[in-house]
């Protein structure tokens, strides 16, 4: 049956009569993509616009109403072989791309005063040395004035809206520093140029400014990307419920559902929403939920939580809570608890900035006393004391961490680790002990057959090929078996028996052991799930179950090599996670806990001085994911738990973990180096400027050259296998 | 000196004439998709197939 597609959430009506759309698309490998999905949506009847930014990999498409309707689009891109998920880009998204904006005018601004103030100030450094005549030299210094302080009002802001805001809750940050050597600079400038003398600090300040701005809007441009990609993946999971309108099954996104309405689902879905069965009785996995691999019978009247697998029959639900935005009441409020009890690690910059700035407010001011205590007249100590200020002015520190972090964070990228919070690197670094998760983190988030190697395997491959008939997960689990990939034509599947079909002169058959006809297999003690299949009087019981991701070994080994402590803590029951961990080599293991133990356990462990690197992806994880002091999740993990964790990792091999183990720590080592090499340059530079040797030649170069060897030196954090 | 009267503020115009483009540029959209741009730079689509 085809089933009608309702994307009309996703369909907003541009003004002009047109509806618009965005789509993440999937699938985009090279520049040629762009031409092949455009043409072939702008091929559409009624299509007026169709945009592929290839840099966030979204289609933006516009349509007069009526003519076409909004699943046409993605049908088309199907056929050209992308596939495409509608999504509604987030708030905070939105806020985000008008703050890079914003930034990148600053620096606009910024570059354009630099450059012209230091035109008119190498006039005055070479006139200096040479006949300028005061005249001349003033009349450059206003005209400096006059580009520095518009300049500086507009693109200081950012820095002088933090400062202010970090002012008032009696606290200091980077920016305090940079604001206050900013102002005075400006403010002596102006004081100096009124009195008709030799210098002036205007460039410096500017360029100090600039610097910082190129910082920034790297950094922020990094970060927005990664998250645009993050976006997307959480589009293309988003899934369609089939909802009952008036006897008739419409497909919405998930997102569309509201409470009241009613939904089937069919086995081998997931649970779109938090509901309560009214009709059919089933089956279902709530691992993703609680971890527990053993499945739960429903029938009417029980609430089920969106996210669990239905397995064996057709259900009816009445959504209570769209969105499947809810969770167990249990994990709420635990959730909430550790959300407000987490420690907030303070980060290396801001540690940094606590101690440089007192130190270089007292030094400037100490330099004061003591040349007015030598005699200096007011206003030379006074010059003297504003250019330590401004030479010390953190430049270099300030690039010193972000310039870090953005090229990490673009090597972290390649390895398939998305990074949601920006200081996870530094806690990544840190981190002393692992706690691994089992259901979903350790092992694939799909089940496999786990005893292909019993079976002979031309009846595997039968029994694999017969499998893609059917949409029970058991069979699905099998059918990843299967070579052929094309379903046996007249298999008939009974529902919650099993699926057959005539084969060779013969019947086969594969589902439970009443359906095959065979004995009942023997419970078995690893939790693994029994298809039979028989055919032609041979018979074999096939076990699907949870299977370890393929480099899971390897990865511990090399974790625990690391010197890192590894630890497997599972909801689920002590009989299914004892193989897994003695397969792993991972001694420390515990099993059967509720969320609120792993979060126990969790800050136990931080009690005893560890920082916990927690690893992990059902709803019952995050709680300890927000506890822990680093967390990872899986991109396959449970929405919220996603949302949580301080980076997600793609792919099906755990080997993003290790990768982001060893990129942050490189990362970490880098920015203690350029924090040195801040330090350094503040050893050499502060003792000249007390001296009173600093001209603003001097203090302009020394800035620049110090903020280039840090960037440079950052650059090295990109070094990373390609994975 | 008095040269410098007004090829100052010529210099400084010019200067001021690039930083309008730029921010031209950033409001009409040219930066939201620079990959996408050295990408698309690469394709025929203005050639008669």
């Amino acid at each position: 049956m085809a089933e009608a597609l309702d994307l009309s959430l996703y369909a907003k009506p541009a003004g002009d009569g047109t509806l618009g759309m965005d789509v993440a698309v999937e699938g985009i490998a090279c520049g040629g993509c762009i031409a092949r999905i455009e043409d072939a949506v702008k091929r559409l009847p009624g299509v007026t616009q169709a945009r592929l930014n290839f840099t966030n990999r979204r289609l933006h498409v516009a349509w007069s109403d009526d003519v076409i309707k909004p699943a046409q689009i993605l049908q088309t891109l199907e056929t050209i072989g992308y596939h495409g998920h509608p999504f509604v880009p987030l708030r905070a998204e939105q806020e985000e791309a008008a703050e890079a904006r914003r930034l990148l005018r600053c620096l606009a601004v910024a570059g354009f005063a630099a450059m012209n103030i230091m035109l008119l100030s190498v006039s005055v450094w070479s006139g200096n040395v040479t006949d300028i005549s005061p005249e001349t030299r003033d009349f450059f210094h206003w005209a400096s004035a006059l580009i520095a302080l518009p300049a500086a009002a507009y693109a200081g802001r950012p820095f002088f809206a933090s400062a202010w805001q970090a002012l008032r809750a009696h606290s200091l940050n980077m920016n305090v520093p940079i604001s206050l050597g900013v102002t005075l600079a400006l403010a002596m400038s102006v004081v100096e140029t009124a009195h008709h003398a030799e210098h002036a600090y205007f460039d410096s300040a500017i360029m100090l400014l600039f610097f910082l701005l190129v910082g920034r809007t790297l950094d922020h441009a990094m970060r927005r990307k990664t998250r645009a990609i993050a976006g997307n993946l959480a589009a293309l999971k988003g899934e369609t419920a089939h909802r009952l309108v008036d006897g008739e099954l419409v497909g919405v996104p998930v997102a569309a559902l509201q409470a009241g309405d009613r939904v089937l689902v069919r086995p081998g879905e997931r649970v779109p929403s938090d509901g309560v069965l009214l009709s059919g009785t089933s089956e279902i996995d709530e691992s993703l939920i609680t971890g527990e691999t053993m499945r739960r019978k429903i029938a009417p009247g029980t609430t089920v939580y969106a996210g669990s697998m239905n397995y064996s029959g057709a259900f009816t639900l009445q959504v209570t809570t769209p969105g499947g935005a809810t969770l167990i009441d249990e994990i709420e409020s635990l959730l909430e608890k550790a959300a407000s009890a987490k420690s907030h690690a303070m980060r290396l910059a801001d540690r940094a900035a606590r101690i440089y700035a007192p130190m270089v407010h007292t030094t400037a001011a100490l330099t004061a006393i003591g040349w007015l205590i030598a005699g200096a007249s007011v206003h030379d100590a006074v010059v003297i004391a504003i250019s330590v200020l401004i030479i010390t002015c953190p430049c270099a520190l300030a690039l010193a961490i972000p310039a870090v972090q953005v090229v990490a964070s673009g090597a972290l990228f390649r390895c398939g680790v998305i990074l949601n919070s920006g200081d996870a690197i530094e806690r990544l670094a840190e981190a002393d002990t692992v706690i691994f998760d089992k259901t979903g983190t350790l092992t694939l988030p799909e089940a496999r057959v786990v005893n292909a190697g019993d079976i002979d395997p031309v009846l595997l491959q039968k029994a694999a090929r017969l499998a893609l008939s059917s949409r029970h997960p058991l069979a699905i689990a099998l059918s990843r078996e299967a070579v052929v990939r094309t379903p046996f034509d007249d298999a008939t599947e009974q529902p919650g028996r099993g699926v057959w079909v005539m084969l060779d002169g013969s019947e086969a058959r594969l589902g439970n052991a009443e359906f095959c006809n065979v004995a009942q297999p023997a419970a078995n003690e690893r939790g693994a799930s029994t298809i039979c299949f028989s055919h032609g009087g041979r018979s074999a019981n096939i076990m699907i179950s949870q299977k370890l991701r393929l480099d899971a070994a390897e990865v511990v080994n090399s974790l625990a090599k690391l010197g890192l402590d590894v630890r497997i803590l599972s909801g689920d029951r002590n009989a299914a996670v004892r193989p897994i961990a003695e397969a792993l080599g991972v001694s420390q293991w515990l099993g059967e806990l509720k969320p609120a133990e792993k979060i126990a356990i969790t800050e136990s462990l931080r009690e005893q001085g560890r920082r916990v690197l927690m690893v992990g992806d059902g709803l019952n994880d995050a709680p300890a994911l927000a506890v822990a002091h680093v967390s990872l999740s899986p991109i396959a993990a449970a929405d919220l738990t996603q949302a949580q964790a301080d980076a997600v990792f793609l792919g099906e091999k755990l080997a993003p973990v290790l990768e982001a183990v060893l990129i942050a720590r490189r990362a970490r080592r880098l920015m203690s180096q350029n924090l040195w090499l801040a330090a350094v340059y503040n050893a050499v530079a502060v003792p000249v400027a007390i001296i009173g040797w600093v001209t603003p030649l001097i203090a302009a170069l020394a800035m620049s050259g110090s903020s280039i060897i840090v960037t440079l030196n950052a650059l090295r954090a990109y070094r990373g296998r390609r994975s | 000196m008095n040269v410098l009267v007004y090829l100052l503020p010529i210099a400084l115009g010019l200067g001021l004439v690039g930083l309008l483009a730029f921010l031209w540029a950033l409001r009409s959209g040219q930066y939201s998709d620079v990959e996408g741009a050295a990408q698309r730079v690469l394709a025929d689509d203005d050639l008669e197939r």
